[in-house]
């Protein structure tokens, strides 16, 4: 305590330095007078009396320095002078400061940037209580190889079983229109089981949440709307409550009200949630389907339950069910944090980021420290002078990291407003929407991580310098400057290779990304995209009354639709390629089906007859879809070249049957083959395990289906005009016509095939950014060293002209310096880049890391940018003039 | 140093000054060096210098506090005093200084405990 005390008080001491000093003169004059005069009392001669009086204080001087060490802190004092010495010096070379303190900027900005991002998405706990103990289960299936959501008979099972570890609610997404209050309007909406607000932590601001008894089947049609709906129907006020809201043509009661922001990225990362109605009030058949795996379940675990623990515990759950129904038995269960459920793919994009900045980083430290270690060597004689007069190496070393530290640090704190506003662009431009963007902030973690950053850097920066302070020879730079020369541009050579070797690692990475986007932009996807946009339908209630009401309505649609102008045709369709959504069935061509575990699957699609020449996919065989293909006709199909492929190897696939059977037990016929189109993206389309298609006609989905599939269906229309054009009309049109119904993810197909790269072109964007700064600071690197070092040699060049060196000559001299510099660099950098290449090919889908071609041009690149900064040294050392040469000092 | 008087080691000398402010009262740097070598019977050699240090270190640490008064023969000095830490201080190092004293003298004299 008082130690601690003491401290404070020697910090303070480090002020008010003056009247201290006073004080403490004052202090011992009174004392040696005291002295004196008692020493007079005793008898002695004046001169004697302050004599003794001194000689027992052990002199005045002496005493006060004494009272001076324990007064401050003499080493902090040491450290600001060193500091206010490196400040001082920093001021005096402007150019120099000025680049040095740009590129660690740079550097250290883009870095933070980054991290700021990590930092808000990656590393910050969730916004909920106790965020750490939220989880999400899941179904695994080995044929989907993806993990999937929880049928809601196994949910059931697994909330009644997994009590004693967790507390499990669910969700499904069931968005719709709401009629009342106010004009009808599409929300997005959640079908919630009770305990879900619960589960989460979140407390509703207004009313309660579902009840056990409502979360069933004939129970109280109650809703919980967000804030922004309240505010937005009921104008924010309590009497909401009890009020009525018509949803989807039913009644329900308003019991709740979330709070303001909650909604946004909960549990997933799309869609603003406005609505929540009882999940178990749902009496669709899917939900009592233990095959339809479409409910997401979330658990909040009971205190002292580890992570492991659960996992264990849900397996069990899953092995149980699995016996008890072996039918579904393929499926394992198993638990994920919530936050890498919400997080998802986010996190190799966002640390390969973080690597290449860190990389640029590198480079700009190499620059910086290049530079110093230049004027450290320029400064040799000055440091052996203090030598010589008696400084330690210690001080002359700590002199050397406190201007590396006082740069770095100053670096930091420009890179940290840089990152203030650099941060925001990533999040902007980030492909898709970055989940929990609204979390990222300059948190105290961005902050001791530029700390950090800066720091390293400092250190990494003092370091040349500080060794030669510390070198055993500083004596001999007055006997010989050369040789200091040498052995400085030895060192300095090696922060050039490197900057040339972490830069190529850049740039080759870029080329990889580079040559993977046009790779993938000059796939085929299968279709024409030109010219079509596609958007979801929300029908009204009215139009499910029955199936051949539904049927008429889509018909109506169609018609309504061809009837805007510069449309040329119309689809209905349930998935849409490179959209979410698919609908996987197992298909097998012989009679005997294989178990259903072996069974290949191919992705079925719904349409109207239209739909081939909606989106412009090429027939290779047979004929597509006709009106005459309606339900009472035989069930027909039409497959893609891949299945055919699969399942007929060689064969006419034409009038074979295929049995698939989700259809019935009956064979279906197939009437034509169409041209594979990459559902899955263009990059992701040749790794995806599932690449068969077939297509079916909507008209032959069953009646007891066809509610199902009227929430799914989108309307896919072909243009003679720019698509976007047409979406207004067409919502009109469409809203007018007798259905009254919505469009909603209103896309063009060309939008969605340029989202299934976005994250490539991401990424290519930003590395290229980076690997030309890179390259740009390297290229200064080498430039500067050799302006360096010939300059330094401007006499050895005037003799060996003198004596008869032609300026071709010189030339070769100073390029031969550098290409070695440059040779070992790239050596390194290319290694490095194998490396990176592979990181790159294993976390971006569809790049390739054994690209020879690209090692080939970037190889190029890289030594011609190399080559052009060191000539420009090079010539200007062959035009120096032997006479003004020799005279020069 | 001169003489053969043992010079005061380290750590007792705060104790020393500590316990001379509790005895005489507020004093001033000089008298407690004279006070001190008083006490000790003249058998301790001080450096008054070695003093002013010390003095700073038990004001840092807040176990005295000082004030400029005046002398008994009329000139300016820096008088220093105990504070309430301080006291309590005194107590808990005579406290740990006889303790530490009486195991080295079970050492120092051999007795039936020791063996």
């Amino acid at each position: 305590m008082s130690t601690l005390r003491g401290w404070f008080a020697r910090l303070g001491g480090l002020f008010g330095k003056e009247s201290r000093e006073r004080e403490l003169a004052a202090e011992i004059e009174s004392h040696v007078q005291m002295h004196v005069e008692d020493n007079l009392q005793g008898g002695m001669t004046l001169d004697e009396a302050r004599r003794q009086a001194l000689l027992k204080l052990g002199g005045v001087e002496q005493a006060k320095e004494m009272c001076r060490d324990r007064r401050g802190v003499p080493w902090l004092e040491d450290l600001l002078r060193d500091v206010r010495y490196a400040l001082r010096d920093l001021a005096k070379n402007p150019n120099f400061t000025i680049i040095a303190l740009l590129t660690l900027a740079l550097g250290t900005g883009a870095t933070t940037a980054i991290f700021t991002l990590i930092s808000g998405v990656l590393l910050k706990p969730l916004t909920y209580p106790h965020p750490n103990d939220l989880i999400t289960v899941h179904a695994q299936t080995n044929r989907y190889g993806d993990s999937w959501g929880l049928s809601y008979p196994d949910f059931l099972d697994s909330q009644r079983d997994s009590e004693p570890v967790m507390q499990m609610a669910s969700w499904t997404g069931g968005g719709g229109t709401v009629t009342e209050p106010g004009e009808a309007q599409y929300v997005d909406g959640r079908e919630i089981s009770s305990g879900y607000f619960l589960v989460l932590g979140i407390p509703l601001v207004r009313g309660r949440e579902f009840l056990p008894e409502e979360d069933r089947a004939g129970g109280a049609p109650v809703a919980i709307i967000s804030y922004g709906l309240w505010q937005r129907l009921y104008g924010g006020r309590d009497a909401a409550l009890g009020m009525p809201l018509v949803f989807e043509s039913k009644r329900y009661t308003v019991v709740g009200v979330a709070p303001a922001g909650f909604g946004v990225s909960e549990v997933s990362a799309e869609g603003k949630t406005d609505l929540y109605t009882p999940l178990g009030q749902n009496t669709q058949l899917r939900l009592r389907n233990r095959a339809a795996r479409m409910i997401r379940a979330i658990g909040r675990l009971r205190p002292g339950v580890t992570f492991h623990q659960a996992q264990t515990a849900v397996r069990l759950i899953g092995l149980r069910l699995a016996k008890d129904y072996p039918d579904d038995a393929e499926q394992t269960f198993g638990v994920r944090e919530l936050r890498q459920e919400i997080v998802g793919d986010v996190r190799p994009t966002l640390w390969l980021l973080l690597g290449a900045v860190g990389l640029l980083l590198m480079i700009a430290c190499a620059n910086v420290a290049s530079l110093l270690l230049a004027r450290a060597v320029s400064r040799e004689r000055e440091l052996a002078v203090r030598f010589a007069l008696g400084a330690t190496r210690g001080r002359l070393v700590r002199q050397c990291l406190a201007e590396g530290t006082v740069l770095a640090l100053c670096g930091g704190v420009l890179g940290l407003l840089l990152a203030t506003i650099g941060f925001r662009p990533f999040v902007t431009l980030w492909p898709g929407s970055l989940p929990r963007a609204e979390e990222i902030h300059l948190d105290w973690r961005v902050w001791l991580f530029a700390l950090l950053v800066s720091t390293a850097s400092g250190l990494i920066l003092s370091i040349a310098p500080a060794l030669r302070a510390s070198a055993s020879n500083l004596e001999r730079t007055f006997r010989s400057e050369s040789h200091a020369i040498a052995k400085g541009s030895r060192l300095h050579s090696a922060f050039v290779a490197t900057q040339i070797g972490l830069a190529t690692i850049l740039v080759l990475s870029a080329g990889l990304l580079g040559r993977t986007i046009l790779r993938l932009s000059s796939l085929n996807p299968g279709f024409d995209g030109h010219n079509v946009v596609t958007a979801r339908v929300a029908l009204p209630s009215a139009a499910l009354a029955t199936p051949a009401q539904t049927r008429a309505t889509w018909r109506d649609l169609i018609d309504h639709a061809q009837r805007v102008p510069g449309v040329r045709s119309v689809a209905v369709v349930d998935t849409i390629p490179m959209r979410e959504g698919i609908n996987p069935l197992g298909y097998s061509a012989s009679a005997s089906l294989p178990p259903v575990d072996r069974m290949p699957l191919a992705l079925a699609t719904s349409v109207t007859p239209d739909y081939l020449n909606v989106m412009g996919v090429r027939l290779r065989e047979g004929r597509f879809f006709t009106e005459e293909d309606r339900s009472g006709a035989a069930l027909v199909i039409v497959i893609d070249e891949v299945l055919a492929r699969h399942a007929f190897a060689g064969k006419d696939p034409v009038g074979q049957r295929l049995w698939v059977p989700a259809m019935g037990p009956a064979p279906v016929q197939i009437v034509g083959v169409v041209s594979h189109v990459r559902h899955w993206g263009l990059a992701g389309d040749d790794e995806s395990s599932i690449r068969d298609q077939m297509y079916y006609p909507f008209a032959q989905v069953p009646d007891s289906l066809i509610p199902f599939f009227s929430t799914l269906m989108s309307v896919a229309v072909r243009t003679d005009v720019p698509p976007l054009n047409v979406v207004k009309p067409l919502e009109e049109e469409i809203r007018r016509s007798s259905s009254g119904s919505t469009l909603y993810e209103i896309r063009t197909m060309d939008q969605l095939a340029s989202e299934s790269i976005s994250r490539q072109h991401f990424l290519l964007v930003l590395f290229a950014i980076f690997a030309g700064l890179a390259l740009l600071l390297a290229c200064v690197g080498i430039y500067g060293l050799l302006s360096y070092v010939t300059g330094r040699r401007v006499r050895e060049i005037g003799v060996r002209m003198a004596i008869g060196a032609t300026p071709q000559s010189v030339v070769r001299l100073v390029l031969g310096q550098s290409i070695l510099m440059i040779a070992t660099g790239l050596a390194a950098g290319i290694a490095g880049s194998l490396a990176a290449g592979r990181l790159l090919a294993s976390s971006v889908t569809g790049v390739r890391s054994n690209d020879p071609f690209a090692f080939v041009i970037v190889t190029g690149v890289l030594i011609a940018a190399a080559l052009a900064a060191s000539l420009i040294p090079a010539i200007r050392a062959s035009r120096i003039d032997p006479t003004i040469a020799l005279r020069y000092e | 140093m001169g003489g053969g008087k043992p010079d005061v080691w380290q750590g007792t000398l705060a104790l020393m000054v500590l316990k001379t402010l509790e005895v005489m009262g507020p004093m001033h740097g000089y008298g407690i060096a004279r006070r001190i070598e008083q006490t000790s019977g003249h058998l301790l050699s001080l450096n008054y210098g070695t003093l002013y240090p010390a003095l700073l270190k038990l004001e840092q640490e807040g176990y005295i506090s000082s004030e400029w008064g005046v002398s008994d023969n009329n000139r300016r000095a820096k008088y220093y005093k105990l504070t309430r830490a301080g006291r309590k201080q005194v107590e808990k190092e005579t406290h740990d200084w006889e303790q530490a004293t009486a195991i080295i003298a079970r050492f120092l004299t051999p007795g039936e405990e020791s063996r």
